[in-house]
């Protein structure tokens, strides 16, 4: 059973973003909570990469406030507390797997044996020593998912890690994202493929930077009266249009 | 600021130069080739080689260095690596001296290479100390790096990063003195010279060469190790954590 604290992990009031002259994110005010699996879904340019750059600290915010852990986003102390994921797999090309991890588990002041845990946790012992630019996709996707993890964060954002894999591939993600969930971990996975909301305990929304609807998946498919949650979110975005 | 972490960058820079086998057969060859070039080109006139011998010699690893760390941080720019780094608990000085580090230490490598075969066969002759020459590379190297560094935050590219070589790098090698006595310009270049980073790094290597050890060429030195530390300081207010 995840342990779910009261107090949020990310909460953010009223946060606006502008990126390129125009609102990225607009008066958004969510919550993630703690020690869960939760789900930022919505449609390409919805602001989901924008929300995670902004919680990780890279993200310039024009106004509104966005606290992780009860810090302000961007402070040196959340550093060693998350865990990022970008969305192209941003790790050394010309390194191997097992170089890659032991440099990051240095910047991190992870315990070498850190790295052998990861190599087997995402299933690469035998690329270990292949370089990342031999590596297919998925596998450099993994690379970068367990670089993410390599600090032990307390929160883990990945910014769409399951898009362009096979479903066992996918499934394992999942799987592997439940367990560190289940240890106490706050996981926040965006997608823009709705049919992976049914993995997270809970959703936001987005469209257009706004944050369209919020809950678990069973409180989306009541509200919008339907089993398929892509249906769902049209129906949402046909709404929030008209 | 953590050793730790630069020293971790130094080797993590290493192991990836490591598996660049042609681009460190470059960095040897390509110096000790053209050294050779000059030296058959003045043939008849062995004055001429030993006069800029030395200096080339001594600016062979500024020039290399440039392009390779403006070349090298772009990359780290564009893949994301840096901005992963940035969101994790390290200095952006560790960056920097981690690359510092290792990039001083192959420049180091390729001036002995270039000054065993320039010296050893080439029967280049000098009046100052020969390992001062060496010092005065690394030192030079370590300035072209952090003004690589610095500049390759304004491309965006790799063609750009490529023509900041003609942009910044050949107007101080054509102004540095080494072509035309710097009194001889126009007054309007020779002024220009003094505001030029390699003017100060080639007064150095000419006075070494010419056994001039005087106070002149400390205050070289020390402007160029001055000049380094400003761009290290620019580079490191380009690397931003949080961007737009």
């Amino acid at each position: 059973m995840a342990v779910v604290s009261a107090e949020p992990a990310v909460v953010s009031e009223q946060l606006r973003v502008v990126r390129g002259g125009r609102p990225a994110l607009d008066q958004l005010s969510a919550t993630v909570r703690r020690g869960i699996v939760t789900g930022l879904l919505g449609p390409s340019g919805s602001g989901k990469s924008t929300l995670i750059r902004s919680i990780v600290g890279v993200q310039v915010i024009a106004s509104g406030s966005l606290r992780v852990f009860g810090l302000e986003a961007g402070s040196a102390a959340l550093r060693s507390r998350i865990g990022y994921m970008t969305q192209a797999p941003s790790v050394y090309n010309d390194l191997t797997v097992e170089e890659n991890l032991r440099y990051f588990a240095r910047i991190l002041r992870a315990p070498p044996q850190r790295v052998d845990e990861l190599i087997e946790a995402v299933d690469l012992g035998a690329e270990r020593d292949r370089v990342v630019d031999r590596l297919s996709g998925g596998q450099r996707t993994r690379v970068s998912l367990a670089t993410a993890l390599v600090g032990g964060p307390e929160l883990l954002v990945l910014d769409e890690p399951t898009v362009g894999l096979d479903p066992v591939l996918r499934r394992d993600l999942w799987e592997l994202f439940d367990s560190l969930a289940a240890g106490g971990t706050t996981l926040l996975v965006s997608s823009h493929v709705m049919d992976e909301a049914r993995h997270c305990a809970e959703l936001l929304l987005l469209y257009e930077g706004r944050l369209l609807a919020t809950g678990t998946p069973d409180d989306l498919r009541r509200r919008t009266g339907g089993d398929d949650l892509e249906d769902g979110f049209l129906r949402l975005v046909e709404e929030a249009r008209a | 600021m953590s050793l730790g972490s630069a020293w971790a960058t130094a080797l993590r820079v290493f192991a990836q130069l490591r598996r660049d086998p042609r681009t460190i057969a470059l960095l040897m060859v390509v110096p000790t080739a053209l050294v050779v070039l000059l030296k058959y080109m003045f043939i008849d006139d062995p004055g001429v080689f030993d006069r800029i011998g030395v200096p080339l010699l001594g600016l062979f690893p500024f020039i290399t260095m440039f392009l390779i760390t403006s070349i090298t941080m772009l990359r780290e720019r564009t893949t994301g690596t840096l901005e992963r780094l940035m969101a994790m608990p390290m200095a952006k000085l560790d960056l920097l001296v981690g690359y510092g580090i290792a990039f001083a230490a192959v420049a180091a490598v390729q001036a002995t290479i270039v000054s065993l075969v320039a010296f050893g066969l080439l029967d280049l002759h000098t009046a100052g100390p020969r390992g001062l020459v060496v010092v005065l590379a690394v030192t030079n190297a370590v300035l072209g790096m952090s003004l690589g560094l610095f500049l390759s935050a304004f491309a965006r590219t790799e063609f750009q990063a490529v023509q900041f070589l003609p942009a910044f790098v050949f107007p101080q090698l054509l102004l540095c003195g080494l072509i035309v006595p710097r009194d001889q310009m126009a007054r309007a270049l020779e002024i220009a010279s003094y505001f030029l980073p390699l003017t100060y790094a080639y007064d150095a290597l000419l006075r070494v060469g010419e056994d001039v050890l005087d106070a002149r060429l400390v205050l070289d030195v020390a402007v160029v190790l001055a000049l380094t530390v400003l761009a290290l300081g620019l580079g490191a207010a380009t690397l931003r954590r949080q961007t737009p």
